[in-house]
């Protein structure tokens, strides 16, 4: 019994460190955190505090148009949760294909984007930041070749300042080098499964590979977007062994 | 209230320039001709040229016969109107309205500025020098008209040039009656008649010159003496939202010139806070010593009068400015001016919609770094034709007119330009089997379709598109389309238009 209460007081102690550790870490504990509401819960375990990192910068790694078209869907699926109460977003790529009534299947308002064309990648990089900066923002999405260390770490200052947040999507994932960014991610098509296996496309599937979190656990998920949420097909969440180099 | 004007006279406005120019000139006599019916006519002498008796409109080849060694060069063309507003732009630093008084003059209205430079005398004698050391020989005179002042400019043969307030009928009593700026043949005329001086003819009734000289004469006669005004038409008309900034010293540091920007800011932005408005384009110029003019333009997506936010704008682009030898003066213009309330603050800051004051900001900063081209919002367009089904918006606070279809799947990732693809397709209307992009063969496992999407014939001619939606055995996802129908001709063709998610 003694030894019990003993054990929960030790293991409180340790959530109220861990929680210290997280506050000085930067890691903000979002204010509105039922705005994720897309189903995402087994992925927001893998993070610290059991909580989707808002505010901070996510870089996806795309080898493909085919890839960037599935990034694409699952940023916006992401972004459509925090731009339900009105928020807008900014859309910063080189060659922009986006089609924008598709965005619209994906829960965001195709009207309260505002999309930056820009082939110069100085430029991109300088757009980005700015726009992270801007606290008037709910997300930005940006689309670039090359993200040093420094330039990742000056975009992640700018958003603890304006708790924007970023997403980064790295087009060029044959130099990959260390970034300052909260979470690595890698978004790979799935086949469809059909109901009853009915002729024709079901609804667009996801396997979710999150490469690397500060201070969380990695992992592997298979998403569907279907009726404006996403629902994890397999519940049984891979959890990769903690096998890489922490970020930053 | 009394005007004042002032108008400076060229005296060899395209010579002064060819000497400028060329700095060996500036002791030999030479002349500007141009050809006319076969002949070379003197267009423009210089002051030496003129001393030994050639004139314009002299035959070059009399001149020749007055000074053998005569320079010739060739007039230019448009060259005299070119300088002249070159020369009315440098006049601005004198005062805002300046207009151009064809062919060798310029007339200021100098309302309220001489007192800046220490009264009249030296105002005017300031604007001489400054013109002399530029290189241009000019005469210029101040009084209430502009007539008097035209007049006394060039036909006074005394040293005052500066009229006192409402003496101009004084001045005026011993100048010849070409001082009128009348035409020519009414010029001819007076001198026939023995009217040699304009007092001969002041105490003539009005009707009566009126019949022999026409309603021109008496309306340049008034226009003189003042009983009648004359209005100027200024080179840049003057902004309502304008304020200068003249300096003592020339500034060449970024520093100065930052100062300047900011005080000329403060100044416009407080004037406009209490008038409630908020500038929507401005333009900062810096009229440097050598008389070029610098300068920056920024605009807003929103009407703001925040000195801060526009202070960054301007400073984006201020490396642009080249001071040179230096700037002496600097003005700010509000071109465009929209109401403006201020919003009622929020105690909480939520991410905002688009009527959100930091994000205008935002993208003012970037409209003027990166070109209002690349940032693009889009609305719904009315169409089925996918690459028309949307349109970009006109401003920020543009409202949707109509809803965004998405009955039909379509893809993300769409291709502004459809690629071509190989495809193999069992006929006639079935999804492909496989088809090779890039190079890389796709076997096809499910597809939807077709979805037949014909051309707006009201738009544009041309086949229509059935498009499908298939699924490769890699789990991509595309939008490919057969345009036009079947037929043995082969002449449709295959493409990839979008990458589904």
């Amino acid at each position: 019994m003694l030894s019990k209460s003993l054990m929960n007081t030790k293991s409180n102690i340790i959530t109220q460190f861990k929680n210290e550790i997280f506050s000085l870490q930067r890691f903000k504990t979002p204010l509105h955190s039922a705005v994720l509401d897309v189903g995402l819960q087994p992925i927001k375990n893998a993070f610290p505090g059991a909580e989707f990192p808002l505010g901070s910068i996510h870089e996806f790694l795309c080898e493909t148009i085919e890839d960037v078209a599935a990034t694409n869907s699952f940023i916006a699926g992401i972004t459509s949760a925090f731009m339900r109460n009105g928020g807008v977003a900014i859309w910063i790529s080189p060659t922009r294909t986006i089609f924008p009534p598709a965005l619209k299947s994906f829960g965001i308002s195709p009207e309260k984007v505002i999309f930056i064309d820009l082939q110069n990648e100085k430029e991109i990089l300088w757009v980005i930041e700015e726009a992270l900066k801007c606290d008037g923002l709910s997300a930005v999405i940006g689309e670039t070749c090359h993200l040093s260390l420094i330039t990742s770490r000056r975009f992640q200052l700018a958003v603890e300042k304006s708790s924007v947040t970023g997403f980064i999507i790295r087009t060029n994932p044959n130099n990959i080098n260390a970034t300052a960014c909260t979470a690595r991610w890698r978004v790979k098509h799935l086949k469809t499964v059909s109901e009853n296996h009915l002729p024709g496309v079901g609804f667009p599937r996801f396997n979710i590979e999150l490469l690397k979190v500060r201070n969380g656990k990695p992992g592997t998920w298979q998403l569907e977007w279907a009726a404006g949420k996403f629902t994890h097909i397999s519940n049984v969440a891979v959890v990769i062994p903690q096998q890489q180099k922490k970020v930053g | 209230m009394c005007k004042r004007f002032v108008s400076i006279w060229f005296k060899h406005l395209t010579t002064d320039w060819f000497t400028r120019r060329n700095p060996a000139l500036a002791n030999l006599p030479f002349v500007l001709t141009a050809p006319s019916h076969g002949r070379m006519i003197i267009v423009a002498v210089n002051y030496l040229a003129q001393k030994k008796g050639i004139y314009a409109g002299m035959v070059l080849a009399d001149a020749r016969a007055i000074i053998p060694s005569l320079n010739v060069f060739d007039d230019k063309p448009g060259l005299a109107d070119k300088l002249l507003f070159r020369l009315a732009e440098w006049c601005i630093r004198f005062t805002p309205f300046v207009s151009i008084d064809p062919p060798v003059s310029l007339i200021l209205d100098v309302t309220g500025c001489s007192h800046l430079w220490g009264g009249d005398e030296t105002y005017l004698t300031h604007i001489v020098n400054r013109l002399k050391i530029i290189g241009y020989s000019t005469r210029a005179a101040m009084a209430d008209t502009i007539g008097a002042a035209w007049a006394v400019a060039r036909y006074n043969e005394s040293k005052k040039f500066v009229i006192e307030k409402g003496q101009q009928l004084e001045a005026l009593l011993h100048l010849p009656p070409e001082a009128l700026r009348l035409e020519l043949d009414t010029i001819e005329r007076l001198h026939k008649l023995g009217l040699r001086q304009i007092k001969d003819f002041l105490t003539i009734p009005a009707y009566s010159l009126r019949r022999r000289f026409g309603p021109e004469f008496i309306k340049r006669l008034n226009g003189a003496l003042g009983v009648e005004e004359e209005i100027i038409q200024p080179i840049y008309p003057v902004e309502s939202y304008r304020e200068r900034l003249p300096c003592f010293e020339p500034i060449v540091t970024r520093t100065g010139i930052e100062i300047a920007l900011q005080t000329l800011l403060e100044k416009i932005c407080g004037r406009l806070q209490r008038e409630e408005k908020g500038l929507r384009s401005a333009s900062f110029k810096c009229f440097r010593i050598d008389g070029k003019i610098e300068g920056i333009d920024i605009e807003t997506n929103s009407p703001s009068h925040n000195v801060a936010h526009l202070f960054k704008l301007f400073e984006i682009k201020l490396s642009s400015i080249q001071p040179d030898l230096g700037i002496e003066l600097f003005v700010l213009e509000a071109q465009n001016v929209e109401d403006h309330s201020p919003a009622q603050e929020k105690i909480w800051k939520e991410p905002g919609d688009l009527n959100d004051n930091h994000l205008s900001e935002l993208l003012d900063r970037l409209t003027v770094r990166i070109g209002a081209g690349r940032i693009h919002r889009y609305l719904p367009d009315e169409h089925y034709w996918p690459e028309r089904s949307f349109k970009p918006a006109m401003s920020l606070q543009e409202k949707l007119t109509t809803e965004w279809k998405i009955e039909r799947p379509r893809p993300l990732q769409l291709l502004s330009q459809p690629e071509p693809i190989e495809v193999t397709a069992p006929i006639p209307d079935y999804p492909p089997m496989l088809f090779r992009y890039k190079g890389k063969l796709h076997k096809i496992i499910k597809a939807d379709g077709p979805e037949r999407i014909e051309q707006e014939w009201w738009l544009q001619q041309g086949k229509h598109r059935d498009y499908y939606y298939v699924e490769d055995e890699d789990g991509c996802r595309y939008w490919l389309f057969r345009l036009g129908h079947y037929s043995t001709d082969k002449s449709y063709q295959w493409f990839i238009h979008g990458f589904f998610s």
